[in-house]
């Protein structure tokens, strides 16, 4: 370990706000790429889904 | 009422789905901003001086650029039409349509001016100068840009001859919401310029819709 | 060696296949990726020795360079995607030439944004005109503008051949703009500011450097992969096999 301590580790030699700012910017960017086709794929699913159901109720109806 | 209240909404509800009404003008902001220093000196004292300036001039364009799709597309689909047959106060859709456009381009304009404005070198005193000047300043673009826009509604390549229609009308806002900013950088009185920009804002509140009203008509009569 | 080359490159264009085959590939990518970042991370942040000038805020390193390398690989990705899908008409070529884009977007505002960040502890401004962060900023306006445009198409074909016509006026475009913007650079600033000394780093804190930049790029792909899985669901919706695929799932 480079630093002394946990707290030194926080500190960052005084540069911790900077330091921490762009690994938790860089963290919530990654988090929000992963996410977004995660949740683009779920409702892409779910949308086609309903629309198959729908055309198979049409289609035995018909 | 009702008409008007709905339309509000509406109008709110696609520009939240196009994400491009309100991002293309920050954006455009951002580039015009970044034209100085590359075209004249980056260095950041002579950025400081200019910054107010710069500011305010962007922010200008940027609002110009969004108006041309202000009363474009109700022209176009008829909406603008069924205004005037259901007898609706044509004063109030105004203030309406103005309103609409203030939340998706000068509202954004002035929340996001003072972070661009660090890109500038803005003197640190000058920001809340700026974001007041914005805040006051923007909505009276948005009246006057109204009116402009109504006026040239339906014109074919209406956005080029509603800028030459607009500017004149929009140099005392920048006069005065520009050096509001550049008094405060340099820690001079800066009060005054402001309140013109509020005794403006609500003289143009009140009479603009009339003008834009009446320049509807004009546009729907032809 | 040629011949496996060609048959891989022409089974690509197939949706289908590469929607089963990215679905084996996914883990490989991915993990790797986690891995490298994770690895990466710490022993930037927590073991690599800090620079003897700028003391601990060296350590956005870590981040700001990998992002930068990439935000530049994946525009000249995205354009040759497009240039394919235009010669070729390859639709896969279009979907992840759409894909490419808001990941590279985000890339290139994280190396703005830590670089921006960096440059408060080491020049005391939050922003410099500087050749590498300007020519950042209009790699990202360069970005925004085939976003922008690709919205702005009222067909999906139009869309994705106007974007590709952008990107590759653009990719032809960056070596004259970074060369434009840093003989600006030279005309104000007679000493250039680097926020890297890139040759002169110890081992120590190259190594992590690497590790990153490996796991930046593992990363971009495992995203590209979930992007483009969504563009072959969303375009070959009507076909028989993605009908199956939606009950299937739908029933889970």
């Amino acid at each position: 370990m480079f630093f002394d301590s946990f707290a030194e580790f926080l500190a960052m030699g005084k540069h911790g706000f900077y330091v921490w700012l762009c690994y938790g910017i860089t963290a919530l960017v990654i988090i929000a790429n992963i996410l977004a086709p995660i949740r683009q794929r779920k409702k892409l699913i779910e949308q086609q889904a309903r629309l198959l159901r729908r055309e198979k109720k049409n289609a035995s109806e018909a | 009422m009702s008409l008007v209240i709905a339309t509000i909404k509406r109008d709110l509800i696609i520009a939240a789905r196009n994400p491009g009404e309100w991002l293309n003008p920050l954006m455009f902001f951002l580039m015009v901003l970044a034209l100085f220093p590359l075209a004249v000196d980056p260095d950041p004292k002579f950025l400081a001086k200019i910054a107010a300036g710069v500011v305010w001039v962007a922010a200008l364009l940027a609002t110009l650029l969004s108006l041309d799709a202000l009363f474009k597309a109700d022209v176009e689909d008829g909406t603008l039409e069924q205004w005037l047959a259901s007898g609706e106060s044509l004063y109030a859709m105004a203030l309406g349509k103005v309103f609409v456009h203030w939340c998706i381009s000068g509202l954004p304009l002035t929340l996001v001016a003072p972070l661009l404005a660090l890109m500038m070198n803005l003197p640190d005193d000058a920001y809340g100068a700026l974001f007041f000047s914005l805040l006051l300043g923007t909505p009276i673009l948005s009246l006057l840009g109204a009116v402009g826009a109504a006026l040239t509604a339906g014109v074919r390549s209406g956005g080029l001859l509603l800028s030459l229609v607009i500017l004149p009308l929009y140099i005392p806002i920048l006069i005065f919401g520009a050096s509001a900013v550049y008094h405060a950088g340099i820690e001079m009185e800066y009060a005054g310029q402001l309140g013109f920009l509020a005794s403006f804002l609500c003289i143009s509140m009140t009479l603009t819709p009339f003008a834009v009203a009446g320049a509807l008509k004009l546009n729907l009569s032809r | 060696m040629w011949e496996a080359l060609k048959r891989l490159y022409h089974r690509m264009g197939s949706p289908k296949w590469f929607y089963e085959i990215s679905a084996a590939w996914l883990p490989w990518f991915a993990i790797p990726a986690a891995l490298c970042l994770i690895v990466g991370t710490v022993w930037g942040l927590a073991f690599a020795p800090a620079d003897y000038q700028q003391g601990n805020s060296f350590r956005i390193i870590y981040i700001h360079v990998p992002a930068a390398i990439l935000a530049q690989g994946a525009y000249a990705m995205m354009a040759i995607a497009g240039g394919i899908f235009l010669i070729w008409r390859m639709k896969m070529a279009a979907w992840v030439a759409a894909a490419i884009a808001p990941i590279g977007a985000s890339f290139c505002f994280l190396a703005l944004i830590t670089g921006a960040i960096w440059g408060k502890p080491t020049w005391g401004t939050w922003w410099v005109w500087d050749a590498r962060l300007t020519s950042m900023l209009l790699l990202l306006f360069l970005y925004f503008g085939v976003m922008a445009l690709q919205k702005a198409m009222d067909t999906e074909d139009n869309s994705a051949k106007a974007g590709a016509i952008l990107s590759l006026v653009g990719l032809v475009n960056i070596p004259i703009i970074k060369y434009s913007v840093e003989w600006w650079n030279t005309l104000h600033q007679p000493a250039t500011l680097k926020l890297t000394e890139e040759s002169t780093m110890a081992m120590e804190m190259l190594i992590p450097l690497l590790i990153m930049i490996v796991g930046f790029y593992l990363l971009f792909a495992t995203l590209i992969f979930m992007r483009t899985r969504n563009h072959v669901l969303w375009h070959e919706r009507k076909k028989n096999w993605v009908k199956k695929l939606i009950q299937a799932q739908a029933e889970k």
